[in-house]
């Protein structure tokens, strides 16, 4: 069943081999990736269901002998994370298509084998073919920023590629050694829990965490982010914002944590530093960035820290706020990057100082930036708020004085958030006409203004209604039993 | 109604409290909310955004009231955020105007910045407590151990509510929230949203009383501090809103200081005729606005034969916020007093010096807009009757809400307020009714505190140099080129220290068979070697 989800953008990318013609390629993703949210929607109904029935940590699960001498399998199953995780790429990938609009048919050739590789790794459960996954999605990434990106995009793209593939190289070294030291039977993540020999969690959590973490803008491991954002096409930001980085965080999560709880706890103070770090550091850079772009990285930066600030809290909690917060920045942050392209199209530049007013002009746009906004800097009502709130409550449950200070830390980042936000929004939208050109400019059109409606009725679905999420995360933490 | 569940015991409820507070605070809320849509039909007319600007009022009153209405204090925290951010939205109403859109970034954010403090302050209180319900945390027997802890939670509460009541230091986004529609400040920034943090102290008090006492005494202290405050700024200002901003600022202190002085009845009843007088002198202010397209006192003068509903029902409030029997304002302000008396005779002597004030800076700007000399090119005009009925209706309110509680009075110290009031109206009228060169000789002896005062005593330019040169300047210029020089700097320098290193070598595989046969001999010579050395 859960193989259903990597064969819809196979075959959509097979499907687009057959014409370059516009309106069919159009026709085909739009097909194609529709499909693939309405299977999305059926794994997680099918899921709930099934989690009525069973309290097995992983549900729907599948299991293939693919090489057995090395006891790789291709095994599949979801959890409610991983079902969540699901649906936003979803979500995500159908709103970039309409955001990509006017692209070529090559462009949405790698743009599905983006999405298999994606999806794919949400499902694994197979260490091996996680990694294979991951490594699937990666790739294309440095041909979407390198042939249709904009700036300095060569040196983004192989920035951007050279960066995670040396996360990569400690992620494999590290999922070697959890292979090799718990006894080389078996990658399957399942049967893993517990079995890799204390000493040697040691050694191997820092690497998986780094490997992963670099994807989920761990500091200093960040700066392919400003970059790779600002070069890449529209589409590919809100990809690549709203649901690679969220590979990071599911990554460290699913493996590093859920496999090594006792080293998770006692390193965790060394990476709650530098994500502490990473949460106010993005914010305060975001302030003084004149670049759209660069400001939604940084602000990203900030709010993936946050991510993975909460993951290391080791807490039902937490954890809980974690994956909201992955949802949300998910969602806005896609939102963020599908309507600087609605402006980008229609100015021809991301610098703020040169525009102005936009709200008269643009308002359609203008309106749905403002409600980014105020979802990124937590506004009660929009998916940023539960989610930012539940991750302080998760971290105040700790009572050691590190981890109060550094929950103290984050939680100014609300105010930072707030600033560049509203600099932004004032700068960008209000004010009087810049730009004399600019008023001749047009609102989104019917495609742009369906990516920007799909993804705001997900925020306020969220905030409005956070339990029906929380309730699913929770319940799926409770299963794995590691805290 | 469960919304939210964090762990075991701790969850956020959207519920419904009413009690004799929120009823009270309903009954406000509801009175001004409506004065103010009816008014503004006839003030908004014709104005761009007439639709967007209704729907930005319904989006306050919702929040308004979901936060009057909280049975917990996290409920409180959701909303609290909510009429922040509709009040960002309607002071930015006229966003094509740089002043409006600063303004409205201002007030969001320096009440952002105070929320921290009252999102710490939960967080600190839940932890200890296990819940968010006020029920529960104000109950008698509550669990909350007198303490650093709580000393901590309650002052970083404080806080958030000196944010939203713009007490000192955190006053700087009133005086300039009034670059909104003239509307908008007589429901947000004067009856209702500033209100709310008196209001939170009003509910959580039982919570200050039992486990914080020291943070009262702070709180009597920051409003008595920030009432005198406002007034010496009000008498500077010439900006017609800016004297009424830096009035409700003074007042709402007055409320603050009431809540110092464990006197909740008396802080509520001045809350509860506050909002109808000053909705009302915000709303008369506005009508004056309209008739001469200007906020200026000095484009003003000798209204009252052009306005005549508008002089009477301003008179009407400002009597009442100087404290002159029998309206209003006199027995809420008479209840603060005898309250300050009893416990603390500085803070009294502050407070009866103010209500001194109080009288002057409101009488001052009622002679410059209603008496003295006029030169208008065209003649104003009463304002029609769908504003002058909000008026009207308030007025008389301003008239009888003094008579809903029973109150003792205290004649001794109500003729104290009422001689201090009439002073100041004297003075007033020495100075503005006719021309005179009094206000002009006495600024010439105090020019420099004169000077320091209309300026607001530099607090706005304090913020504004740790904003652009502390946190622009000093955090976020030096993160940004930490970040692209140093940390991405390491990053680039180990792709091109790759890229040298490849080219060092590069020669080793240089294609030529020769140099490969030589490496060949010399490799295997030498491993040879070493296998020999080692075994």
């Amino acid at each position: 069943m859960l193989t259903v989800l990597v064969l819809i953008p196979l075959l959509t990318m097979l499907a687009l081999f057959i014409s370059r013609d516009q309106r069919f390629v159009r026709t085909v993703v739009v097909a194609g990736f529709g499909a693939l949210l309405v299977a999305s929607v059926v794994v997680a109904v099918k899921f709930l269901v099934a989690r009525a029935l069973s309290t097995d940590a992983m549900l729907l699960a599948q299991d293939f002998v693919w090489y057995a001498p090395l006891n790789i399998h291709y095994a599949v199953g979801v959890d409610g994370i991983s079902v969540l995780m699901i649906l936003l790429s979803a979500v995500v990938a159908l709103t970039g298509v309409f955001s990509a609009w006017s692209m070529e048919r090559d462009f949405f050739v790698w743009y599905c084998l983006l999405a298999v590789g994606v999806f794919g790794y949400f499902i694994s459960l197979d260490l091996f073919t996680m990694f294979l996954f991951y490594e699937v999605a990666l790739i294309p990434m440095f041909l979407l920023i390198g042939v249709w990106g904009t700036g300095k995009k060569e040196y983004a793209a192989m920035k951007l590629t050279l960066m995670l593939m040396g996360g990569s190289a400690l992620l494999l070294t590290g999922i070697l050694g959890i292979y090799f030291t718990s006894g080389a039977t078996s990658m399957n993540i399942t049967h893993l829990v517990g079995t890799i020999p204390m000493a040697h969690q040691y050694w191997i959590f820092p690497l998986v965490f780094v490997g992963f973490g670099v994807l989920g803008a761990l500091f200093p491991f960040h700066t392919w982010s400003p970059d790779g954002h600002a070069a890449a096409p529209t589409s590919v930001s809100m990809l690549h914002a709203g649901v690679l980085m969220k590979l990071g965080g599911y990554g460290c999560f699913r493996v590093a944590i859920s496999l090594m709880p006792a080293a998770a706890h006692e390193l965790s103070w060394i990476f709650l530093i530098l994500t502490g770090i990473s949460v106010v550091y993005g914010a305060y850079g975001a302030v003084v960035q004149t670049d759209l772009k660069y400001i939604n990285a940084y602000s990203s930066v900030s709010h993936c820290g946050l991510v993975l600030f909460a993951i290391l809290m080791l807490n039902t909690t937490a954890m809980t706020g974690a994956v909201m917060q992955m949802l949300s920045h998910g969602l806005m942050t896609a939102l963020f990057f599908s309507l600087i392209g609605v402006f980008y199209s229609r100015t021809h530049t991301r610098d703020i100082r040169q525009m102005g007013g936009l709200m008269r002009v643009m308002p359609f746009a203008s309106v749905c930036y403002v409600i980014a906004g105020f979802a990124s800097l937590g506004l009660p009502g929009l998916s940023g708020f539960v989610a930012e709130m539940t991750i302080f409550v998760g971290s105040w449950e700790h009572t050691d004085l590190l981890r109060r200070i550094l929950t103290i830390v984050a939680t100014t980042s609300i105010v930072v958030t707030a600033v560049y936000i509203l600099r932004t929004v004032g700068k960008i939208l209000y004010g009087p006409v810049l730009d004399p050109g600019h008023l001749e400019l047009s609102d989104a059109r019917w495609y742009e203004r369906v990516s920007a409606v799909v993804l705001i009725a997900c925020i306020v679905l969220i905030g409005v209604w956070p339990s029906g999420v929380g309730h699913i995360i929770s319940e799926s933490l409770k299963n794995l039993n590691i805290f | 109604m469960e919304w939210l569940r964090f762990n075991d015991t701790l969850h956020i409820d959207l519920g419904i409290l009413l009690d004799p507070l929120s009823v009270m605070m309903l009954t406000v809320v509801g009175v001004v909310a409506l004065m103010v849509v009816v008014f503004s039909i006839g003030y908004m007319k014709g104005e761009r955004g007439f639709g967007r600007y209704f729907g930005l009022l319904g989006l306050f009153v919702f929040s308004m009231l979901g936060l009057v209405v909280a049975t917990n204090i996290f409920q409180m925290y959701i909303f609290w955020e909510l009429v922040g951010a509709s009040s960002y939205l309607l002071i930015g109403f006229y966003y094509t105007r740089p002043a409006a859109v600063k303004a409205s970034q201002k007030a969001f954010i320096v009440t952002r910045f105070a929320d921290l403090g009252f999102l710490i302050g939960i967080l600190i209180l839940s932890s200890y407590t296990g819940t968010f319900d006020f029920a529960a945390l104000t109950a008698d027997n509550a669990a909350i151990a007198v303490g650093p802890q709580a000393n901590w939670a309650m002052a970083l509460i404080f806080m958030g509510a000196a944010g939203k009541s713009a007490m000192f230091p955190l006053h700087i986004w009133l005086p300039d929230a009034m670059e909104g529609p003239t509307p908008v400040s007589a429901l947000i920034h004067a009856a209702t949203m500033v209100v709310a943090g008196v209001y939170l102290i009003a509910r959580m008090f039982p919570v200050f009383q039992f486990a914080a006492p020291d943070v009262l005494v702070l709180i009597t202290y920051v409003g008595a501090f920030t009432a005198l405050f406002a007034a010496v700024i009000a008498i500077t200002q010439t900006d017609i809103k800016r004297v009424l901003a830096f009035s409700t600022i003074s007042q709402i202190a007055y409320m603050m200081v009431a809540l110092g002085v464990a006197d909740v009845a008396a802080s509520t009843f001045h809350l509860f005729t506050h909002a109808f007088f000053k909705a009302l002198l915000f709303l008369g202010a506005g009508a004056v606005i309209h008739a001469v397209h200007s906020n200026e006192m000095s484009r003003m003068g000798g209204l009252r034969k052009f306005m005549p509903i508008t002089h009477i029902t301003f008179l009407i409030a400002c009597l009442s916020i100087s404290g002159i029997p029998p309206f209003s304002g006199f027995f809420s302000k008479d209840e603060i007093l005898v309250a300050a008396f009893h416990h603390n005779p500085v803070v009294f002597g502050v407070l009866l010096l103010v209500a001194g004030l109080t009288a002057f800076y409101m009488f001052r700007l009622y002679f410059r807009i209603f008496w003295g000399a006029h030169h208008y090119d065209r003649p104003p005009h009463e304002a029609p009757p769908i504003m002058t009925i909000p008026l009207i209706v308030l007025a008389v309110l301003t008239c009888v809400t003094g008579f809903v509680v029973p109150v003792h009075i205290d004649w001794a110290i109500a003729s104290a307020g009422v001689v201090a009031a009439v002073i100041g109206i004297v003075v007033a009228w020495r100075f503005y009714a006719k021309p005179s060169d009094a206000p002009a000789r006495l600024a010439a002896r105090w020019a420099g505190f004169g000077q320091a005062a209309s300026h607001r005593f530099y607090i706005d330019e304090a913020w504004l140099w740790v904003t652009r040169r502390i946190i622009f300047g000093g955090i976020s210029r030096p993160v940004a080129w930490f970040d692209r020089h140093i940390v991405d700097g390491a990053m680039n320098a180990i792709g091109s220290g790759t890229v040298r290193v490849s080219e060092t070598i590069e020669p080793v595989q240089g294609g030529k068979v020769q140099s490969y046969a030589i490496l060949f001999v010399l490799s295997v010579l030498l491993i040879t070697l070493l296998v020999f050395v080692l075994c």
